[in-house]
C-alpha cells in the first residue's frame, strides 16, 4: 500500500499496463514531452518513448476516430481528450463508431479502447472547461463510464478499463487530481459495475460518484452528528450501473437523495431518480431528491461554486427527508 | 469483378422489390465498377480498409462473398454483421474491412487509425480509405491528412469521385476542384485518374498502394466516375442533365473493358457472354441462399452490445 495522489495512481495504472502490453499506447494532446495537462502521463515519455506516449495535433475527432481504427486493428490505444468539454469535436467518432463497431458488426469486432477525459468545476476554468457531461456519454448504448472518486479506485479502474474489451469513457475530475489516498501495490483491478458503500446507514440514502462523493460524505459526517446515520453509496461506474446495491440501500433506508456535479435537466441524476422509482417506488418515504449542479453554464470565477452542489444542501435534504413516513 | 459487382447491385435493387430486403436505405455503385475493381487489384492480403456507405462493389473486390452479403442487405443471421449492420455497416477484419460507414467522412478517421497501427505493428500493409467526393469538405479529411503526413503513415485516401454529394454537383460544393493540389499542401502524394478506365484505375493505385506500404507516406488519388442510378433507390436524379448522364454513360466501365479485351483479342463475344452467364448464375445461388437463412430472434437484439 502507497499513499500516493490521484494524478500518480492513474499513472502508475498506465505505466503497468504499458510495460505488461505492447498494444497499449497512449495519444492525444500534450500527452508525450508535455507529461498531460494534468500531469498525469509525466515522466512516461521518457521511460517509453515517442512511439508509446503519441503527441498530437488539435484535432479531436480524428484522434478519436484513430483509436478506434487501432482498436479494429488490434492495437489497445488509450486516448485522452484533454477536457470532456471538447467531447462535442469528437463526438460523432465517438457516439457513431466508438460505441457502435461491436453492434453493427455483430460482435465480428471489437474496439478496446479507452477514452480518458477529465472534467468538473474547482478550478474557475469558466463554461467551456469546467462541465460535467456524462450524461451525453451515458445515453448512448455500448459506451462504458467511469467515474473515479478515489486514487485506489482510478488505479483499480484504469487498469480495468485498459484490460476491457469494450470502449470504455473514463472521466477524472480535475479537482482530484492532488488527492491523496491509499493505493494497492502491484496490479489492482477494481470491477465495473460494482458500487462502492462508503458508509452505512439507516436514516438515509447518499448515491453520487466522482468528486461530489466526498461532499456526500462531508454531509454524512455533519448529520451523524444529529443521530442521523446517511448510507453514502459511490456508483464508481455509470455503465454498467450496479442496480442491485443502489436499490438495496433503498430499500433499507426508504430515502434517498441522488447528487452530481452536473446540470440538472435531463442529467445522470434524474436516471437513477426514475430508475428507483419504477423499481422500489413501493418502498420509498418521499420523492427521490436531486442535488445537482444549477442549470446555468458554469460561471467562471466566484459564482462557480454557487453553481454545485454543497454538503449543507445534502444536509438540509436529508433533514427534510428524515422526517417523512410512508403515507 | 466489374460484372460480379453489376450484377450483385442489380440483384440487390431486384431483391428489394420482391421485398426480401430488409429496409431500403441501399446506395448501388453501378458505374462506379472500375474504382472498385481497379483499387481492389492493388491491396494485398493483410492490408485494412474502410469505406463510404456506397461500399459493395469495393468489398466484393476484396473478397467478400456475395451470399452473406445478400444475407446481410436481407437482415439475416448468417449476414456478414448478423442482420444488424445491413448495407451501409458491412464490416468484416479477416478479411481487413474496418466497415462501410453511414456518416460522410468519418471512416476516414478510422482508416487513420489502420495505418497507424499497421506502421506501429510493423506489418509493412496498408491501410485504404475509400470515400466519395461529398467526403472532400469534412473536416475530418484533412485532420487526418495532416496526421497520416506528419507521421508517414502508410495510408490512401482513395477518392470515388461520382460528381455528386447526394444531389449536390461538385462544383457547387467546393470553391476549388483542384482537390490534388489539396492533398499536396498537406505533404500527401495525390494522382487523379479516369475512374471508369479499370486498368487505368489499377496501375494508377498498384503505383500508389506500393509506394505509400513502402514507408514513404501518404497518398491521395482521385478517381473520376460516374453514379448511374440515383442517389438511393428512389431518386432518379431529377437535379442532373440528361445530357450528362448519358454522356458518362457512353463510357460505361464494364461495356468498354469488354470492347478493350476483343479489340485487344484477349476476349470474344461467345467468352464474354459465358462469363456473364456465370456471373449470373453465382448471384442467383447468392440470393436463394441468403433467401434461405434464418432471420434474427428477439434474443439477438441484445447481443453484442458488449464483449465483456
Amino acid at each position: 500500500m502507497a499513499h500516493m495522489m490521484f494524478r500518480d495512481a492513474l499513472r502508475a495504472a498506465l505505466a503497468q499496463e504499458m510495460r505488461r502490453d505492447p498494444r497499449v499506447f497512449v495519444i492525444g494532446e500534450e500527452v508525450g514531452r508535455y507529461g498531460g495537462a494534468y500531469a498525469v502521463t509525466k515522466g512516461l515519455y521518457d521511460e517509453l518513448g515517442a512511439d508509446r506516449l503519441v503527441d498530437t495535433p488539435i484535432s479531436e475527432a480524428s484522434v478519436v476516430g484513430l483509436g478506434v481504427g487501432a482498436a479494429l486493428t488490434g492495437l489497445r490505444p488509450v486516448v485522452e481528450l484533454m477536457y470532456v468539454d471538447f467531447v462535442g469535436l469528437a463526438m460523432d467518432q465517438i457516439a457513431n463508431q466508438m460505441a457502435k463497431w461491436r453492434y453493427m458488426s455483430g460482435g465480428k469486432v471489437k474496439v478496446p479502447m479507452v477514452l480518458r477525459t477529465q472534467g468538473g468545476t474547482g478550478r474557475s476554468a469558466g463554461a467551456q472547461h469546467s462541465q460535467s457531461l456524462e450524461a451525453w456519454l451515458a445515453h448512448v448504448p455500448g459506451l462504458r463510464v467511469v467515474m473515479p472518486s478515489s486514487p485506489a479506485d482510478a488505479k483499480g479502474l484504469l487498469t480495468t478499463a485498459i484490460r476491457s474489451d469494450d470502449p470504455v469513457v473514463f472521466i477524472e475530475h480535475k479537482a482530484l487530481y492532488a488527492m491523496k489516498g491509499d493505493v494497492p501495490d502491484g496490479e489492482h483491478l477494481v470491477p465495473f459495475g460494482k458500487a462502492n458503500v462508503l458508509r452505512t446507514g439507516g436514516s438515509v440514502t447518499i448515491i453520487s460518484y466522482s468528486r461530489m462523493v466526498h461532499t456526500a460524505m462531508e454531509a454524512a459526517v455533519s448529520l451523524a452528528k444529529e443521530g442521523l446515520e446517511a448510507e453514502v453509496i459511490d456508483l464508481r461506474t455509470l455503465n454498467p450501473l450496479d442496480t442491485e446495491t443502489v436499490l438495496a440501500s433503498v430499500r433499507k433506508t426508504q430515502r434517498v437523495i441522488v447528487v452530481n456535479e452536473a446540470h440538472r435537466t435531463a442529467g445522470f441524476c434524474a436516471e437513477l431518480s426514475a430508475r428507483i422509482t419504477e423499481d422500489a417506488f413501493d418502498v420509498l418515504a418521499a420523492p427521490v431528491v436531486r442535488i445537482t449542479a444549477k442549470d446555468v453554464p458554469v460561471p467562471a470565477t466566484l459564482l462557480e461554486k454557487l453553481s454545485i452542489p454543497s454538503a449543507e444542501e445534502i444536509v438540509t435534504a436529508a433533514r427534510a427527508l428524515a422526517g417523512r413516513r410512508r403515507a | 469483378m466489374m460484372m460480379r459487382i453489376r450484377e450483385f447491385e442489380d440483384r440487390v435493387a431486384e431483391s428489394y422489390l420482391r421485398g426480401l430486403t430488409a429496409g431500403s436505405m441501399f446506395h448501388l455503385s453501378v458505374g462506379e465498377e472500375a474504382t472498385a475493381a481497379g483499387a481492389g487489384v492493388a491491396m494485398e492480403e493483410g492490408d485494412c480498409f474502410t469505406t463510404h456507405h456506397r461500399g459493395h462493389g469495393i468489398f466484393l473486390a476484396r473478397g467478400a462473398q456475395p451470399g452473406r452479403m445478400f444475407a446481410e442487405v436481407f437482415g439475416r443471421t448468417e449476414g456478414y454483421c448478423a442482420g444488424k449492420g445491413g448495407s451501409m455497416h458491412i464490416a468484416d477484419i479477416t478479411l481487413g474491412h474496418m466497415g462501410a460507414n453511414a456518416i460522410v467522412g468519418a471512416n476516414i478517421p478510422i482508416s487513420l487509425g489502420g495505418g497507424f497501427s499497421m506502421k506501429y505493428q510493423k506489418t509493412g500493409k496498408l491501410s485504404v480509405a475509400f470515400f466519395g467526393d461529398g467526403a472532400l469538405n469534412q473536416g475530418v479529411l484533412y485532420e487526418s491528412m495532416n496526421m497520416a503526413a506528419l507521421w508517414k503513415l502508410p495510408l490512401v485516401f482513395f477518392v470515388v469521385n461520382n460528381q455528386y454529394g447526394m444531389g449536390t454537383r461538385i462544383d457547387r460544393a467546393s470553391a476549388s476542384l483542384d482537390f490534388v493540389k489539396r492533398a499536396e499542401s498537406f505533404g500527401v502524394r495525390g494522382g487523379r485518374v479516369d475512374g471508369m478506365d479499370v486498368e487505368a484505375v489499377a496501375q494508377s493505385a498498384r503505383e500508389l498502394f506500393s509506394w505509400s506500404r513502402a514507408g514513404n507516406g501518404p497518398g491521395f488519388l482521385i478517381a473520376d466516375a460516374y453514379r448511374f442510378y440515383g442517389h438511393g433507390r428512389k431518386d432518379p436524379s431529377p437535379y442532373r442533365d440528361k445530357e450528362e448522364e448519358a454522356r458518362w454513360k457512353l463510357r460505361d466501365p464494364v461495356e468498354n473493358q469488354k470492347k478493350r479485351l476483343i479489340g485487344d483479342g484477349l476476349l470474344t463475344e461467345k467468352g464474354f457472354a459465358e462469363m456473364a452467364a456465370e456471373t449470373t448464375k453465382e448471384m442467383d445461388e447468392a440470393v436463394a441462399w441468403a433467401a434461405k437463412q434464418a432471420e434474427p430472434g428477439p434474443r439477438e437484439l441484445f447481443t453484442h452490445v458488449f464483449v465483456d
